[in-house]
């Protein structure tokens, strides 16, 4: 018997792939880790997935098919903070989460703001089970003072620079982080938050923080800060990615910036698709602590309405794994930031999708193709020659977040409770299956 | 069985006008009791209350004592100098040692919104809140509203203002919640800088001017004015802070004839309150600290659950 042609087919399944334009019953065929054709369902395909072995078919009736995701916005905490995750967790999280790419922020201990630091992390991705994209750091040890050695992190695979946790408060050193990322084509991701403004807050600023005592942070802190930020993008032709966008008024700013032309691009959290302030109230939920904060219900409409007209390019978890010992204590002390790899998909599924605000191809495309383009990452897409990352997802399965169930080495999500509908059931990377329910 | 709706006491937001009457009306018999000479009751005998002040007080936590004391209860105090807070022992470590200790009830202060509620999910103890970052001071406002009923009979009607700087102040928030639901009508005044975001949600009229805030008022409650507002910016000088906003007798005029003058103490004279206002025929801030026990010990009492001797 000569070698195979294929190695795999995903059979049966509903393949949608936004970078191709392509939403119909068909089959994947793969060899070498490599994706070599998909072919729409015929009698003839049909003939060719029963001519292969059982054993080398994965069958996908019922179920959707999609490039593998990327989440471009994932805190893995190695080096540094092992004990609430580890690049190896992280992406067994991102795996079963149906993410087969993530790009890992630079503010572990060390910082990402060097060569070595940056080896560290894809050396410990060599064996993980999601392909790991390093964002450098803006500047060192993101103190917002000097620019790092940004050539030499591209040099080392730096996908992008972000001082994410922290904005990058000095005008001039962000544009000059701009203007120097703009000679490697990369984007600079920026954590839109005045800090001067947002002034020791720990949740949004409205009658909710009023209420509670709580001190405030205000949707102007974002709103300034994105509004400086595209003036700067106007100014140096640079790129500006707005991470976790969470407010009317910085969304209504980057379409206007788009309409114009300028080279910005967002995310969007689900978290701030989902929730609001008013639910911190009910039990002061420290994992409903994060940054930027939870915001009024207006806003949380408003990224919706970004979602659904594509001013918000992409859905990112922000991905933010802290210990249960470090989340159980005063609100005001807490460590800002959840866990979302894993409850992504079932979120955009029962609350962007069940309810009528995007399609299935509308938030793949959010959640592949888009973040790639943006992060010129080379996967999220099925075209033929692409490596085999994809992922399989059970459209309408009806499943509990459970704290028990997590990959992650970190329960800190306030979903735990809660019904999805739409549950990854199978993850594939590199032709390999990583991940299988 | 606590003889309220709830087990503990968090807050003022949502407790039933019900539990505030019972509680005002159980102060008052407690009242007559420390004008007693032996001002001392059996009623707690066997239940054991500590008091964790994480925030530094003198008053809340004495009246606290003194209304253990009274009621018979045996009190162990704990403060973050004398314990291992310091150290670094978490909350959660400090709530388990406490259940350990076999307490019955617990009075906490903290400076973080949001611990006494965290210590229900963790004790079995009943919860009192003494103050809380900038949440709530229900015993405060459970003190006030029984000073002014104590004074005219009734709280429905009554047009109260609150003075000063709403935006940091757990007593203002406690004090909004009481009033309002009991009826009466509150009104807010502040430097703008220290009215909180979006503070007409409270249900009541907010003024930046001092004049217009009284006129027409039968209650004025001035809040303390902190030097560290000053400090961060938040007004310019504490010499403006008490043109704007300071009663002096002059503004009085604008009150209703029958008019009372509160303060939930320590008192800035000369800043926010002239002291020729605190001292005053109509001021009733020492009342307010006598009252404060009484109210304390039908806190402590209804929650409790015990009965009086004759009840069953």
């Amino acid at each position: 018997m000569g070698p195979r042609k294929y190695d795999k087919v995903i059979a049966n399944g509903r393949v949608i792939d936004p970078s191709l334009g392509f939403v119909s019953e068909a089959h994947i065929f793969i060899k070498d880790g490599r994706i070599v054709e998909t072919q729409a369902d015929s009698p003839a395909a049909k003939k060719l997935v029963k001519s292969l072995d059982k054993d080398q078919v994965i069958d996908a009736q019922g179920m959707l098919v999609t490039p593998g995701l990327i989440d471009v916005h994932v805190h893995l905490r190695e080096p540094g903070r092992e004990g609430a995750e580890t690049v190896e967790t992280g992406c067994r999280a991102a795996a079963a989460g149906g993410f087969t790419s993530v790009c890992c922020m630079p503010n572990t201990h060390p910082r990402i703001d060097n060569q070595e630091t940056v080896k560290f992390v894809q050396d410990r991705a060599k064996t993980a089970s999601a392909r790991v994209y390093v964002v450098g750091a803006i500047t060192k040890n993101l103190d917002g003072k000097e620019l790092s050695e940004i050539g030499d992190l591209v040099k080392m695979g730096a996908v992008a620079i972000t001082d994410d946790g922290r904005y990058v408060q000095n005008p001039e050193i962000m544009r000059r982080a701009l203007e120097y990322a703009r000679m490697f084509n990369i984007p600079v991701a920026q954590h839109a938050e005045d800090q001067q403004l947002v002034s020791g807050g720990v949740m949004n600023e409205s009658f909710e923080s009023t209420r509670l005592g709580l001190r405030g942070s205000p949707a102007a802190a974002e709103e300034i800060a994105v509004l400086r930020d595209i003036a700067l993008c106007r100014l140096t032709g640079a790129r500006l990615h707005i991470q976790h966008i969470t407010t009317r008024r910085a969304i209504e700013a980057v379409r206007q910036a788009k309409r114009e032309g300028i080279k910005v691009t967002c995310e969007a959290c689900p978290h701030h698709f989902v929730l609001t302030d008013e639910e911190i109230g009910k039990e002061f939920n420290t994992h409903l602590k994060v940054n930027p904060p939870l915001r009024s219900r207006d806003d949380r409409d408003a990224v919706i309405a970004g979602l659904v007209d594509g001013t918000i390019d992409c859905i990112a978890s922000d991905h933010a794994p802290h210990s249960d010992e470090d989340k159980d204590c005063e609100f005001d002390q807490a460590p800002s930031g959840m866990i979302g790899l894993e409850t992504t998909v079932g979120l955009v599924k029962t609350y962007l999708i069940d309810k009528g605000f995007l399609d299935w191809a509308d938030a793949v495309r959010k959640l592949t193709i888009n973040p790639a383009r943006i992060f010129n990452l080379p996967g999220g897409t099925l075209a033929e020659g692409s490596p085999a990352d994809i992922t399989i997802i059970d459209p309408d399965k009806k499943w509990t977040v459970r704290g028990d169930k997590f990959r992650s080495r970190s329960k800190n999500s306030p979903f735990i409770g809660l019904k999805l509908s739409g549950q990854v059931s199978m993850t594939i990377l590199n032709g390999g299956v990583v991940y299988e329910r | 069985m606590s003889s309220l709706s709830s087990r503990h006491l968090l807050g003022l937001q949502g407790v039933p006008k019900d539990d505030i009457v019972r509680i005002l009306d159980t102060a008052e018999s407690f009242r007559e009791v420390l004008d007693r000479p032996i001002k001392k009751l059996p009623t707690l005998r066997g239940i054991t209350v500590l008091n964790l002040f994480y925030e530094p007080s003198t008053r809340t936590r004495i009246s606290f004592e003194l209304a253990q004391k009274r009621l018979s209860a045996d009190t162990v105090n704990f403060t973050p100098s004398t314990s291992s807070v310091k150290k670094g022992e978490s909350l959660r470590d400090t709530v388990q040692n406490i259940e350990a200790m076999k307490i019955d009830m617990v009075v906490v202060r903290h400076q973080s919104s949001g611990v006494p509620y965290y210590l229900t999910t963790c004790l079995d103890a009943n919860i009192v809140n003494a103050g809380d970052g900038m949440h709530e001071h229900p015993t405060q406002g459970l003190l006030d509203m029984f000073t002014i009923r104590h004074r005219y009979g009734k709280l429905n009607g009554l047009r109260v203002v609150l003075v000063g700087d709403v935006k940091h102040s757990r007593v203002v928030r406690s004090n909004i919640w009481g009033l309002k639901t009991m009826g009466a009508s509150v009104a807010l005044c502040g430097p703008q800088t220290l009215l909180p975001s979006e503070v007409e949600r409270f249900g009541c009229d907010v003024y930046t001017d001092i004049d217009t805030a009284l006129e027409g008022a039968d209650v004025v409650n001035i809040m303390r004015i902190q030097l560290e507002r000053q400090q961060a910016g938040l007004f310019p000088s504490s010499r403006e802070y008490t043109n704007l906003f300071g009663i002096t007798k002059e503004r009085l005029k604008r009150l209703n004839r029958n008019y009372t003058i509160m303060h939930p103490g320590p008192m800035n004279r000369g800043e926010e309150i002239s002291s020729e206002v605190a001292d005053g025929d109509h001021s009733v801030i020492l009342d307010q600290v006598t009252n404060g026990q009484a109210v304390r010990m039908a806190v402590l009492y209804l929650l409790s659950g015990r009965k009086e001797e004759g009840e069953e």
